[in-house]
């Protein structure tokens, strides 16, 4: 198998895992995790440096989850990966559960920062990136942004912040599917142009497709190779993708399916 | 006469007492080092000093990263910015995942002065004792900050210490020890239970010191850790006495206050007088006038003192 078809499979696998569990809590953001299932796959299948074994390894990679209602896809991953057993997957959202609705750092092995309110997982990045520079660390650090979410005035203070103290062992995922709740990001609040903003933060802005695993995999590693900056990557992305009926679809932003559109889903996930 | 020094000095020194302690020790200031006096801290450390421009949101966001990557992140402003602009962060990037991040804001209470309402934060400690795990740390003095700030570094878990700008007596000698989550008996009584946090611990002992000339005895807690608060120590003394004053520069609603009045109203009902800022905010003025203007004195906390022994049964 080659590389590709590996991350694909695994992508594959994130997908069903994400559509099975959010039709099991009833609830939960189908849409904004399937557009991030291909990054998040080669980040946790080829890109990280990782043990599920030891989930608080000091020398580990970090990534955090700055899109918290995306939990699902990383519930889905690290499962798969095998920090906590698959299983668990069904417990997503209901009492007693370490997988709450949005990801929290006290309860679940491999999740680095509790996320879901918007607009704050970059600057607990930029944290964690400033701790490895005081420690001259070689683990780097990912986050992955929403393209609603960095409306929120904070990721811009952020972003000042991480060009300003040189963080080139940070990378930030920009999860472009274009639509957020109320509708599309253009007509609620635009956000563009995207890549130029982000560059004029002084950031080192990389465009791709973000379902294309040797496109996401040639920007990691010329992200590494950016010295004295940060990175962003903006991934275009497709809401949904992966679920016919559900891409491009605003309605499938929060919404769990229905059990005959699970299994839609999974016929189209095979 | 007392030596007048502010905590937020104290807090200067003993943050670069830790940091050379403890090289894990970092410090963040949102473009009020100068202030906050974490300046001393930026000389002597600069590596391990981060000022993030005046952007309060992204400092705490950031303080609970550094704490993730092992740091034990100092974080300072103004009161009014470090609680209330960030409070959300606060609350779910510090609070709700448990770090051990440490707030150290200054400039709280109306004794900011000259800047005015806008700049007085009278509503810190109501706002920063509702999160679960924080724990909230109003020193009286000096040295009463500086072992603070050595005990919140020992401390795993998020800690907010409010600190002020302007000089105030030292109360405490160098046997003082001061310990997270233990009232100190400031001064022993029957007739009545004064309980103080901050500078107005100072007013309450003058207050004492007055009643005592007409025969009422007065108790002073020094109760500088507001939350988790020493139920065992206000309860045992008020079974004492049977009425309460409460003092604090900070709102009479949600502080010091609310936290006795709840402790008192669930397990000993006494006649209290809650002794702050009355649902108002503060203005411009000097310090002094300030705390005369709003009744943060000694002959408030005394008229409030006869007001609850008055309506004692």
């Amino acid at each position: 198998m080659s590389n590709y078809e590996f991350l694909e499979k695994k992508a594959k696998t994130l997908r069903k895992y994400i559509v099975e569990m959010i039709t099991e809590a009833g609830s939960g953001h189908p849409g904004g995790s399937l557009s991030a299932a291909d990054i998040v796959s080669v980040l946790y299948f080829k890109e990280m440096r990782l043990d599920p074994q030891q989930p608080k390894w000091p020398d580990r990679d970090r990534f955090v989850l700055s899109k918290g209602h995306a939990a699902p896809v990383l519930y889905a991953a690290l499962a798969e990966k095998g920090f906590f057993p698959v299983e668990q997957l069904k417990t997503l959202r209901k009492l007693n559960s370490p997988l709450q609705g949005h990801p929290d750092v006290k309860h679940v092995p491999g999740v680095e920062m509790s996320t879901g309110s918007l607009g704050q997982g970059l600057s607990a990045a930029n944290g964690m990136a400033l701790a490895g520079k005081l420690d001259k660390a070689s683990w780097r650090v990912h986050v992955l942004l929403g393209d609603g979410e960095i409306q929120e005035g904070q990721i811009w203070e952020a972003a000042m912040a991480a060009a300003h103290y040189k963080l080139d062992n940070l990378v930030a995922f920009l999860d472009h599917n274009g639509l957020q709740i109320d509708g599309a990001v253009s007509n609620i609040m635009s956000v563009e142009p995207v890549a130029d903003k982000w560059r004029a933060f002084g950031w080192h802005v990389i465009e791709i497709d973000g379902h294309n695993y040797q496109q996401i995999i040639a920007a990691l590693d010329e992200a590494k190779g950016v010295k004295g900056k940060p990175t962003m990557i903006i991934a275009e992305t497709v809401k949904g993708k992966g679920v016919s009926f559900m891409e491009n679809e605003v309605g499938w932003h929060g919404n769990a399916p229905k059990p005959e559109e699970l299994d839609q889903a999974l016929s189209e996930l095979e | 006469m007392t030596e007048k020094i502010a905590t937020r000095e104290a807090y200067g020194k003993a943050i670069v007492e830790l940091g050379n302690n403890n090289k894990d020790v970092v410090v963040l200031d949102a473009d009020l080092s100068k202030s906050t006096k974490t300046a001393l801290f930026a000389k002597e450390f600069p590596e391990r000093f981060f000022d993030m421009g005046i952007a309060e949101q992204n400092m705490i966001g950031t303080a609970a990263g550094l704490s993730l990557g092992g740091k034990i992140p100092f974080a300072s402003s103004f009161a009014i910015f470090a609680t209330g602009r960030a409070f959300e962060q606060v609350r779910n990037s510090v609070c709700y995942p448990n770090l051990n991040v440490k707030i150290a804001a200054t400039h709280a209470g109306v004794t900011v002065g000259e800047d005015g309402g806008s700049h007085q934060s009278i509503e810190d400690i109501a706002i920063m004792r509702v999160l679960p795990n924080m724990t909230v740390i109003v020193p009286a003095d000096a040295v009463e900050a500086a072992q603070a700030v050595h005990a919140a570094a020992q401390l795993k878990g998020p800690c907010y210490i409010r600190l002020g700008r302007s000089k105030v007596p030292v109360i405490h000698n160098d046997q003082y020890q001061f310990e997270i989550g233990k009232a100190h008996i400031a001064r022993k009584g029957e007739d009545v239970t004064i309980i103080a946090c901050g500078l107005m611990v100072a007013e309450a002992l003058k207050a004492a010191e007055g009643l005592a000339q007409e025969g009422i005895e007065a108790m002073v807690i020094n109760a500088a850790t507001v939350k988790p608060l020493d139920e065992e120590t206000i309860l045992e003394s008020v079974k004492q006495t049977g009425a309460v004053v409460t003092a604090e520069e900070h709102s009479i609603i949600g502080g010091l206050g609310s936290a006795v009045t709840e402790l008192l109203a669930e397990h000993y009902p006494v006649p209290v007088k809650r002794v702050g800022v009355t649902d108002k905010f503060g203005e411009s003025g000097s310090p002094e006038e300030l705390l005369q203007h709003f009744g943060l004195t000694a002959e408030g906390i005394t008229a409030a003192a006869k007001e609850v022994i008055k309506r004692k049964k």
